[in-house]
């Protein structure tokens, strides 16, 4: 046998079985969402739907709901910039800091920082859903004991996001600090020790050796979180209690979820999920152009 | 002292304070839930700001063992994730190593691809998903889960190792071929050694995505005898009245598991095994 057969055929094993996993639990229900977009399935015709064209589209981008689709669409936006911001800053910060070789008890500090991932999401918000109560909530209580008016965290539009995307960041710092921690463990020391020499600044050595070197790894965990908070039901689902107050703190994910398991509109749950997903796509195109992710570094 | 000493322990410090911060804001939320696991009554609400409440008691733990499923919950979730956990691991760290050293056809439409299926909003994926596993008959069956929630980790999991390869230099490799290691070899006795912090962060990431998810496992698993954790915590909600104490016991021990495998793999995770391996 030659080498480049052997060396195809060595390709061939180590990459099939994920991108076979991969297309039959994705592809199949893909195509299946595409066809319920352009039906009429609805609580009235749940079983005997037909093809019906773009009408649900159009619905989408004309039809006055309340709230309305370019609101949330720009909530959207805002929601996913602000976490993925505290997220990422948050996270290589700390991890900077506790690669430190000065640092001790670092496996301590790694375990207590990590807790607010290794709690289910579920219990997360229903606990900070609690302390953003506005009489009985710890948030009102600590900023009364340090002088601060109670704020009506829950009843009103911006307050309630503000308390979603809290919960949010908190929820999510670990992950980016993980994978932060991770990457900075690839970079030589060498190559800081070569910087030493040269009388280069701590800044100088992030700008120049650390940041570089870490990118490879952050840039498919930075892509990846955009795209799952964007997508991100549960936090704002719970926090919120299902967009209260009316209907105002939605996203568009959760949007789609009330109007296809709370009002049985799948036909325009299906459309409306389409939208997310070319939104999505377009972002991730524009920005993996921009990363060059797909390249190798050596 | 020097200047640079002083600048030294200021940095020190600095960072200790941060991290002490940090710590703070990590663990109030959770000593929150531990709280409402040992009031007496089934309260979540209190003006108190205390983390141990008068008269705390540790009634609701002994009641999730005697009253409730919770064992049996326990069991099933940890069959169900150690196994996705190591379907992960195996197929991302074959499949990153192929896309991370090798050129073929299709190559980045198939990485493409894997972050697409990232980008489809999950609960409408619920309805087909639901009719194609009723089709193959995995309906009320683990290997129908394990499939699931494979799917779902994969794509961060080959992106993620694909960059973490990425980043050890291919010279390593060249030297293995010259002495003599086939392409198996180079891979499993040079580089995956290497790559040790990246498959930590991916065992990581699918035993956290299987062990807390909950709106594909209620689907799935109907069969009060093949619930896992997260369904079950969830049936303390649907009566007339949220059992919090027994929610907040039982929150408390299903993070357990999760720190104990964060304990464990977080050595590997700083394990430096780069230093050395690479001359100039």
């Amino acid at each position: 046998m030659n080498q480049s057969l052997r060396q195809k055929i060595f390709i061939f094993f180590l990459v099939t079985p994920a991108l076979i996993i991969l297309l039959g639990v994705v592809v199949y229900p893909f195509v299946y969402n595409v066809i319920i977009s352009l039906s009429n399935m609805n609580l009235r015709h749940i079983k005997d739907w037909e093809i019906v064209g773009f009408r649900n589209y159009a619905k989408v981008f004309t039809e006055p709901s309340q709230p309305d689709f370019y609101v949330i669409f720009i909530k959207t936006v805002i929601w996913t910039i602000v976490n993925l911001f505290f997220h990422v800053v948050i996270g290589v910060f700390l991890a900077l800091v506790l690669n430190q070789k000065e640092i001790r008890g670092k496996g301590i500090f790694r375990t207590i920082l990590v807790l607010p991932w290794a709690v289910p999401q579920l219990i997360v918000a229903l606990t900070w859903r609690g302390m953003f109560n506005y009489e009985y909530g710890s948030i009102n209580q600590i900023l009364g004991k340090v002088g601060l008016p109670a704020v009506e965290w829950l009843r009103s539009p911006t307050e309630a996001f503000a308390a979603a995307i809290i919960t949010n960041v908190w929820l999510g710092f670990p992950f980016m600090m993980v994978i932060a921690l991770g990457a900075l463990q690839s970079i030589p020391h060498d190559l800081y020790e070569a910087a030493d020499i040269d009388g280069a600044s701590w800044y100088h050595k992030l700008r120049t050796i650390t940041l570089p070197l870490i990118k490879p790894v952050m840039v498919p965990a930075i892509t990846l979180g955009t795209i799952w908070t964007f997508n991100n039901l549960n936090i704002i689902w719970l926090v919120s209690n299902a967009g209260e107050p009316s209907d105002s703190t939605h996203i568009l994910v959760s949007f789609v979820y009330k109007a296809a398991f709370n009002f049985y509109r799948y036909g325009y749950g299906a459309a409306l999920s389409m939208i997310i997903f070319f939104i999505l796509l377009i972002f991730s195109v524009v920005f993996m152009r921009k990363t060059k992710v797909t390249e190798a570094v050596y | 002292m020097t200047k640079s000493h002083t600048k030294k322990l200021i940095r020190v410090t600095f960072s200790y304070v941060v991290l002490i911060i940090f710590c703070i804001i990590s663990i109030y939320p959770v000593s929150q839930v531990l709280t409402v696991s040992l009031r007496p009554a089934d309260r979540l609400l209190s003006t108190s700001l205390e983390i141990i409440p008068d008269n705390a008691t540790i009634a609701n733990y002994i009641n999730l063992f005697v009253k409730t499923d919770f064992l049996l919950w326990m069991w099933n979730s940890l069959l169900i994730t150690s196994s996705v956990t190591l379907t992960g691991v195996i197929l991302a760290a074959t499949a990153g190593y192929g896309f991370s050293r090798y050129k073929f056809v299709g190559k980045k439409a198939a990485m493409q691809s894997m972050l697409v299926t990232q980008m489809f909003p999950a609960t409408m994926l619920l309805l087909p998903m639901y009719i194609m596993l009723v089709n193959l008959g995995l309906i009320n069956s683990y290997l129908g889960i394990m499939i699931m929630y494979s799917a779902t980790a994969l794509p961060f999991c080959v992106w993620q190792m694909k960059g973490f390869y990425d980043t050890i230099p291919s010279s390593l490799e060249e030297a293995g071929r010259i002495d003599g290691c086939s392409q198996f070899q180079t891979f499993y006795l040079i580089v995956l050694p290497l790559a040790a912090p990246a498959l930590v962060i991916t065992a990581l990431f699918s035993f956290m995505s299987s062990w807390t998810e909950y709106v594909v496992a209620a689907q799935i698993l109907q069969d009060t005898a093949m619930w896992t954790l997260p369904i079950g915590l969830k049936s303390f909600e649907s009566n007339m009245s949220t059992e919090w104490g027994l929610y907040g016991a039982a929150s408390m021990l299903v993070t357990v598991p999760v720190v104990v495998l964060f304990l464990v793999l977080s050595k590997y995770l700083v394990s430096g095994l780069t230093l050395g391996s690479v001359k100039g």
